[in-house]
């Protein structure tokens, strides 16, 4: 494509990396949709102004952008995190906002390295609400903490009036104690790790889709959401400490989070895309609506990256756990160039798999 | 899938670069435009650059409907979007381009109600379940999406919908790529034809192109076996020393175009005497705008739009990176003031804009180099 680069070039590309690597500034005048939809904007908002906000000059577990913190209580590490589930609509083939807020939080602890314990839900609740529906959020909660073996120890609830929320908003947070086999951090890759993918991306982006009505398609197609905690057991159980890291590639999709992990690490990620388990119902409906599946959201989906020598071995481990069995390698870490996710693509070319920009779908989690 | 995978057949990819690299001579630079936004798209989708020799070069052309809107015409929608009780629809890649202050999603944050929508039926559909609100839909498109939203027009006249307009920013193919041809520093060395457009248009509007500026035109469809197929027909051409208008995609492109779907856009539009593209200026004749018979339905008759031309920004140079004169790297304003966040020309808004990719591939090229 092109010789090696002139002087002039060569410095333009430079300006390019310096502006990338640099710490973002939050600079809009408003919130916009974009800002909510795991990409580039939504990194603004939060490394541009809430990390810079909340954490001490000199670190502080939030700067570590991980999806739970950790603290020490006594001599026991504690991971916790916090989710708010807005999705519309509420129920969708194989879910609902109730299961979806249960398995959010404890999928957050899980691939952090934490057993998950117990959560926090908090309903925002609009005017005009009908009872049934929230009987079956609620039973949804307690079904999906019950599967997931985390007890509801604490909540609260509020009442908006007619207008101020869409039926219902829910928030969880939750605790989990660290895994004493988990070494994981989202700057931990080094080149040659494999890349592991738990099952068929962007089944939870499609089908919300779906369910919209928004488009003349009909498919049978179901989210996967569900606690990736026995997942995340038998990688810890099969590779432990050659574990490098693992991600659940929710908003923004799989897509999303490798772009977060090479820049966390500095390492180039370099994605097989004939590797990718991608169920037919996602590829027809992604391809007929021009969206790249690797950007769409997954509630029961992980992404592992493992020294090579444990790879086989968590692979195998991964494909043994019930809705795991289609996991996959998908890619694997290189030195150059860092901060960037290339794809070999079926085809025989290269590209670039950039971070999302906007938002191709607001409101899926 | 099936009638899509046999288009994307690795293997017979590799034969067909290896046909191309036989094809060229070594030491010419070749320049080989595409003109339509899905084929850029596909190029960098299936990474088709990398499968060709380094002296071929594809220069991406103003085929994008999105990138083209200037920002006047962003503006105009913004203003019609904010009044009263309207509902704003546009395709969703609209609402990020920047205006001359905003864009449609910073004007639907602000309380506009702006809605994304697939086709202009559904814009027509929302407008008939609110017939208390208006719904203007703001069309955009070359040939492709004309059709579907004089359909649309036609169906919303018949069906007495009063309460239904269209900003009308359909624009045409041939202008801008003469526009392109007549510019003394024009550096390209044949076309790839927008398969989609020809559908419609058929493969006739092209054939000026080996007439009057003797430069191969090869008509293509968008799977990565089509483009490859396309570049391989073009160099044959310059090879051979023949110069026409070339149809690679025969299973959906007639010679003749759509001839009902060409009355359609008869009936609903007329050509406006000019209309400005960003980057490229006014070019006369280039767009469309509603016919007398739909005047009715003619937003900017029906809403104060200011209308202001709002010039592109003097340091931008998407003219001369659209007619292959410059690298995008080579303007004044790449990767410092305009950038894929806070886009200034029409090569940054669109991902697939020549700058765009530039940005986001730039370094990919230079790590294949140090490979």
């Amino acid at each position: 494509m092109s010789a090696t680069p002139t002087s002039r070039e060569q410095r333009i590309l430079e300006i390019i990396d310096t502006a990338r690597s640099k710490p973002r500034r939050f600079r809009d005048n408003q919130v916009t949709l974009a800002h909510g939809a795991g990409g580039k904007a939504t990194r603004t908002l939060i490394e541009g102004l809430l990390v810079p906000a909340f954490s001490p000059p000199d670190g502080g577990t939030l700067r570590a952008l991980a999806d739970a913190g950790s603290i020490a209580v006594g001599g026991t590490r504690l991971a916790m995190t916090t989710d708010s589930f807005v999705v519309k609509p509420l129920r969708f083939p194989g879910g609902s906002i109730g299961e979806l807020a249960v398995n959010g939080t404890v999928n957050d602890l899980a691939v952090s390295g934490a057993r998950p314990l117990a959560l926090s839900v908090s309903l925002i609740l609009e005017e005009g609400l009908e009872s049934e529906v929230l009987r079956a959020e609620v039973e949804a909660i307690a079904q999906a903490a019950r599967a997931a073996g985390v007890e509801i120890v604490a909540g609260d609830t509020k009442v908006v009036e007619r207008g101020a929320a869409d039926g219902m908003y829910i928030c969880t947070s939750g605790i989990g104690a660290l895994d004493v086999r988990a070494a994981l951090a989202p700057d931990s890759l080094k080149p040659a790790d494999q890349v592991l993918v738990s099952g068929p991306v962007g089944e939870h982006g499609t089908a919300i889709m779906l369910a919209r009505d928004q488009f003349d398609l009909d498919a049978e197609v179901e989210s996967d959401t569900c606690s990736l905690w026995p997942a995340v057991d038998a990688l810890l159980d099969a590779a432990g400490e050659e574990l490098h890291c693992i991600r659940d590639a929710t908003r923004g999709g799989a897509a999303s989070v490798l772009n977060e992990l090479a820049r966390a690490s500095r390492v180039s990620i370099t994605v097989r895309e004939a590797a990718v388990p991608i169920s037919p119902v996602v590829h027809a409906a992604a391809e007929l609506l021009g969206i790249d599946p690797m950007y769409l959201a997954n509630e029961g989906r992980l992404i592992a990256c493992v020294a090579p020598q444990a790879a086989a071995r968590a692979l195998e481990a991964l494909r043994s756990v019930p809705g795991c069995e289609r996991s996959a390698a998908i890619g694997e870490v290189r030195r150059e160039p860092p901060g960037m996710v290339l794809v070999e693509t079926s085809f025989g070319g290269r590209r670039v798999m950039d971070e999302l920009v906007g938002d191709p779908l607001p409101r899926i989690c | 899938m099936k009638f899509v995978d046999e288009f994307r057949d690795a293997q017979l990819g590799r034969v067909l670069a290896g046909e191309i690299l036989a094809r060229v001579e070594p030491e010419r630079h070749y320049k080989v435009m595409e003109v339509c936004g899905g084929h850029t798209h596909s190029i960098y989708k299936y990474g088709i650059d990398d499968l060709l020799p380094d002296n071929v070069e594809l220069v991406h052309g103003p085929g994008c409907p999105v990138c083209v809107i200037p920002m006047g015409r962003v503006d105009d929608g913004i203003a019609v979007a904010r009044h009263d009780g309207v509902i704003f629809t546009c395709f969703g890649d609209m609402l990020r381009v920047p205006g001359s202050e905003y864009t449609l999603l910073d004007a639907k944050a602000q309380g506009a109600d702006v809605r994304m929508v697939y086709s202009p039926l559904d814009a027509l559909r929302i407008a008939r379940s609110e017939p208390d609100r208006e719904v203007v839909f703001f069309a955009i498109g070359f040939e492709t999406t004309a059709p579907s939203t004089a359909l649309t027009l036609k169906r919303a006249k018949a069906e007495g919908i009063k309460n239904f307009s269209c900003i009308c920013n359909h624009v045409t193919i041939v202008p801008p790529l003469r526009a392109l041809l007549e510019s003394p520093d024009m550096r390209l060395d044949g076309f790839i034809g927008p398969g989609h457009v020809c559908t419609v248009v058929g493969a006739r509007p092209f054939e000026f192109i080996p007439a009057d500026y003797a430069r191969p035109v090869v008509i293509s469809g968008f799977e990565p076996l089509d483009i490859l197929q396309s570049i391989l027909m073009i160099l044959s051409q310059l090879a051979e020393g023949r110069c026409e208008v070339e149809n690679q995609y025969t299973r959906v492109v007639p010679r003749e175009g759509n001839l009902r779907a060409l009355e359609v856009l008869a009936e609903v539009f007329e050509l406006r005497p000019h209309f400005e593209w960003r980057g490229l200026g006014f070019i006369s004749q280039s767009a469309l705008k509603l016919s007398s018979a739909y005047r009715d339905f003619d937003a900017e008759e029906r809403f104060q739009v200011p209308g202001v031309r709002v010039a592109d920004p003097k340091a931008c140079q998407c003219g001369e990176v659209l007619k292959g004169v410059i690298k995008p790297w080579e303007c004044k304003v790449f990767g410092t003031a305009c950038t894929p966040e806070h886009a200034i020309g029409t090569c940054m808004v669109s991902p697939e804009g020549a700058c765009a990719a530039y940005y986001n591939f730039g370094r990919f090229a230079r790590e294949r180099t140090a490979v």
